[in-house]
C-alpha cells in the first residue's frame, strides 16, 4: 500500500467500519436468502467493499450519489440505515421505500442516495442533473455516479461525461471494474483494456487504481471530490475490484475463470485492511473485534426487525404513482 | 410561413394576437421570472443559438443568463437525466427534446426514470420536469421527424402528457406543468405553430387533466386534440349548418385523461367519434373508446368510432402524406357513421 499520502487514524477506521458493515451485511444477506426467510433477486457486491467506503469518506451527508442494482455497498458506505435498508429488501412497509423500490430501487435522501437505477448506464446523467442543482444554487455539493464497467460501453456514458465536462459539474464517475459485465468478460465487450482511457476523449483526469487498495482509492477519492468540491469539473475514475459471487447470486459462475476467481478470493480486501491497520499500529485487534461484534448485532436486528415489520398496505399501488393519490 | 407575416402585420396592441411560439415562450419567461429554479435546456435554446430551431425560447437566455438557459449537446439521454437530477433536487427544469421522435432517444430516461422515481422511492423523491416536444406531419418531414406518440407515454404510469391546441392553452397548460410536481410532456404541434389565435390572459393556469368543452351540442361528441382540433372544428361547423349538433371537446390533457367530462358528455350524446393524429392502432382513441363501451354501454347509439393516421410510418411525398393523416372528409364521415 502506498502510505506516503495517509489519511488520519480515524479515517482509516472509519474506511474500515465501512467496509466490513458491507461484507457482514452482505454474507448475512446470502445466507437468509438462502434460508428462505427473504426472497428477493440479489446482486451481491462482495469484494467490492472498499471503492465506496474509500469515496464516502470524502463525502458528506450534503453529497449525492447515484448508485446501480449491485449498489448495497455503495448505499450502506454513505448511511443508508441497515434496518431500514433490510426492511426494503424485505418488501415491509418499515423500508426506506415503504417496499416499492426493492434493492435495486433504494433511495434514502437522508443519506444523500438519491436513485438506484436497474438500468445500465443510467446513473450517469442523473448525476449530472443533481451537480447541476448544485451548481446553479453556488452550493458546495458533490454527486458521485456509480456503475461498473459494462456501463462504459452504453450511449448513457458517453453522453453524460461529455456533458459534464462540457459543464464543468461537480460530479465523480466512479466505474467498479469488476472484470465481467453480467457473464462476459471485460476483453470480449470492450475496445479498451482500462476504462478510464475513455476519459480522454471528454478531456477530463481519468484515472485507474486498484480499488481494492483502500490508501489508493483514497488518495484518488479525495482528489476528484476535491476538485468537484472546488469548481474543477468532473473525473472519471476507474476502480479495479472483482466481484465473488458471479452477476446474480445463484448463477453457476461458469462462465468465469476458477483460478482468476480464487485468487481474487484469496486477496479478499477486507480482511486484508484489517490485518494492515492492526500490523501498521492504526487499530487495535480489541478494537476492530468491537466495531465487528457492533454490526453483527445491529445485522440481527435489521432482521428481526424486518422480520416483524408488516408487508405494505395495497392502496400503496395507488400512491406515489403521482403526487395525489389516485382514486380508488 | 404566411402565417407569420400575417400575425406581424396584425400585431397591433388592442386586439393582438398570438401564435403558440409566442405564447409557450410567454410562459417561460413567466415561469422564470417568477421562480429562480425553472431552468430552461435543450438543443440550441440559447440565444446564440437563435433561441430554438423554432424560436420558442428566444431572448431568455438573454434575460436569465446562460446559466439558466443553456444550449446543450445533442445528447437526448444526457438532457433527460439531467433534467430528473435537477428536479430530483428541488430544480424545475424545462428540457426541450426538439422533434418527438427523438425521445425515442431518451426513452430509458423518461419512462423507467422520471416516471417512476417518486414510486419507486415510496414518494421520498419527485421529478418536477417538463419536456417539451414539438411533432406533426404534413410538413414533408419523413418517418422520423414527425409523429405523434403520445400513447407510448400515456402508457406508462407516472408521466402527465398534455397536448394544448391554441396559444391559450399552451400558455395555460406550460404554466400547470411547471407548477406540477409531476413529470409533464408537453406537445407541441409543430404545423401550427405560427398560427394567430386568441391570446391568453397572463397568470391564468389551464388545469392539467380537464378538457374544454370548445362547443356544446346534443346529437354527437366528437373528441381530439392538439393539430387535430382544427379538422374537427371545420366539421362541427359544417354539419352545424346542417342542424346536426356536435359537442366539441379538446381533450388538451392525454393522461390523466378527462373521463368526467368525457363521459358526461357522451351520455348526454350517446354518440362519439376520437381523432388523432397518432396511427389508429393501439392509439389514445383505443383507449378512450373502451372506457365508453366499458361505462355506457346500454346508453350508446352507435359504436364509438376511432379516427387515426394509417399504419405505417410517415410518408414523405405529399399526396402519401396528405392521404396518411386524417382528413376532414374522413372525420365528417365517422360522424355521420353514428347518426346512422
Amino acid at each position: 500500500m502506498n502510505t506516503s499520502t495517509l489519511p488520519s487514524r480515524a479515517v482509516l477506521v472509519d474506511m474500515y467500519r465501512k467496509a466490513t458493515l458491507i461484507k457482514q451485511n452482505d454474507e448475512r444477506f446470502r445466507s437468509v436468502i438462502k434460508s428462505g426467510k427473504l426472497a428477493m433477486v440479489y446482486y451481491s457486491p462482495r469484494g467490492q467493499e472498499i471503492i465506496p467506503s474509500a469515496m464516502s469518506v470524502n463525502l458528506s451527508n450534503d453529497d449525492y450519489i447515484v448508485t446501480i442494482y449491485r449498489g448495497i455497498h455503495d448505499m450502506l458506505a454513505k448511511g443508508v440505515p441497515v434496518k431500514q435498508l433490510w426492511a426494503e429488501l424485505g418488501g415491509r412497509a418499515t423500508g426506506t421505500c415503504k417496499g416499492k423500490g426493492g434493492a435495486m430501487h433504494v433511495t434514502h435522501p437522508a443519506s444523500g442516495v438519491m436513485v438506484t437505477t436497474g438500468i445500465v448506464g443510467a446513473s450517469l446523467p442523473i448525476a449530472n442533473g443533481l451537480a447541476l442543482a448544485a451548481q446553479l444554487r453556488g452550493e458546495k455539493r458533490v454527486a458521485v455516479a456509480y456503475f461498473g464497467d459494462g456501463a462504459s460501453n452504453i450511449g448513457a456514458f458517453h453522453e453524460a461525461l461529455n456533458m459534464a465536462s462540457v459543464w464543468k459539474l461537480p460530479v465523480v464517475f466512479v466505474c467498479q471494474n469488476n472484470a465481467y459485465g453480467e457473464h462476459t468478460k471485460l476483453a470480449y465487450s470492450t475496445a479498451v483494456p482500462n476504462i478510464a482511457i475513455r476519459a480522454v476523449s471528454y478531456q477530463m483526469p481519468g484515472i485507474t487504481v486498484d480499488g481494492n487498495d483502500p490508501l489508493a482509492m483514497y488518495q484518488v477519492a479525495k482528489e476528484a471530490v476535491e476538485r468537484a468540491r472546488s469548481g474543477g469539473g468532473p473525473t472519471l475514475i476507474e476502480a479495479k475490484t472483482f466481484r465473488f459471487f458471479g452477476h446474480v447470486l445463484g448463477d453457476t459462475d461458469s462462465y468465469m475463470d476458477k483460478g482468476e476467481k480464487a485468487a481474487a478470493m484469496a486477496r479478499d480486501p477486507v480482511p486484508l485492511y484489517r490485518a494492515w491497520l492492526i500490523s501498521a499500529g492504526h487499530a487495535t485487534e480489541q478494537e476492530l473485534a468491537g466495531i465487528e461484534a457492533g454490526f453483527e448485532q445491529e445485522i440481527d436486528e435489521a432482521l428481526a426487525f424486518t422480520l416483524a415489520s408488516p408487508f405494505p398496505d395495497v392502496a400503496e399501488l395507488r400512491r406515489d404513482v403521482f403526487k395525489q393519490e389516485i382514486a380508488a | 410561413m404566411s402565417t407569420v407575416a400575417a400575425e406581424t402585420q396584425a400585431a397591433a396592441p388592442k386586439v393582438a394576437k398570438m401564435n403558440v411560439v409566442q405564447a409557450v415562450n410567454l410562459a417561460l419567461d413567466d415561469a422564470m421570472a417568477a421562480d429562480s429554479t425553472v431552468i430552461v435546456f435543450g438543443e440550441d435554446v440559447g440565444d446564440k443559438e437563435e433561441g430554438g430551431v423554432c424560436g420558442v425560447t428566444k431572448g431568455l437566455s438573454t434575460k436569465y443568463g446562460d446559466a439558466r438557459v443553456r444550449s446543450t449537446p445533442i445528447s437526448e439521454q444526457a438532457i433527460v437525466g439531467a433534467a430528473i437530477g435537477a428536479a430530483i433536487a428541488g430544480m424545475r427544469p424545462v428540457a426541450e427534446i426538439m422533434l418527438m421522435n427523438f425521445t425515442a432517444v431518451a426513452m430509458d430516461m423518461i419512462a423507467n426514470h422520471a416516471a417512476k422515481l417518486r414510486f419507486m422511492s415510496g414518494g421520498q423523491t419527485q421529478v418536477p420536469l417538463v419536456i417539451r416536444t414539438m411533432t406533426g406531419a404534413g410538413m414533408g418531414s419523413g418517418g422520423q421527424h414527425s409523429d405523434y406518440l403520445e400513447a407510448w407515454f400515456a402508457h406508462v404510469p407516472g408521466i402527465k402528457v398534455v397536448a394544448p391546441s391554441n396559444p391559450a392553452d399552451a400558455y395555460g397548460l406550460m404554466l400547470s406543468c411547471i407548477e406540477d410536481d409531476d413529470p409533464c410532456l408537453f406537445i407541441e404541434h409543430l404545423v401550427s405553430y405560427w398560427a394567430p389565435g386568441t391570446p391568453p390572459t397572463r397568470g391564468v393556469r389551464v388545469p392539467i387533466g380537464k378538457a374544454n368543452v370548445v362547443l356544446a351540442g346534443s346529437d354527437v361528441t366528437l373528441i381530439s386534440y392538439s393539430g387535430m382540433m382544427t379538422p374537427c372544428a371545420a366539421v362541427a361547423a359544417k354539419l352545424a349548418a346542417e342542424g346536426i349538433k356536435v359537442e366539441l371537446i379538446d381533450l388538451r390533457t392525454i393522461s390523466p385523461w378527462d373521463t368526467a367530462t368525457v363521459l358526461a358528455s357522451v351520455a348526454k350524446t350517446g354518440r362519439a367519434v376520437v381523432v388523432h393524429e397518432a396511427v389508429r392502432n393501439f392509439g389514445v382513441g383505443a383507449e378512450i373508446a373502451a372506457t365508453l363501451h366499458e361505462r355506457l354501454f346500454g346508453t350508446l347509439k352507435a359504436p364509438v368510432q376511432r379516427i387515426g393516421s394509417a399504419y405505417c410510418a410517415v410518408p414523405f411525398s405529399k399526396p402519401l402524406e396528405t392521404a396518411f393523416m386524417p382528413s376532414q372528409a374522413q372525420i365528417e364521415a365517422a360522424v355521420r357513421k353514428t347518426l346512422g
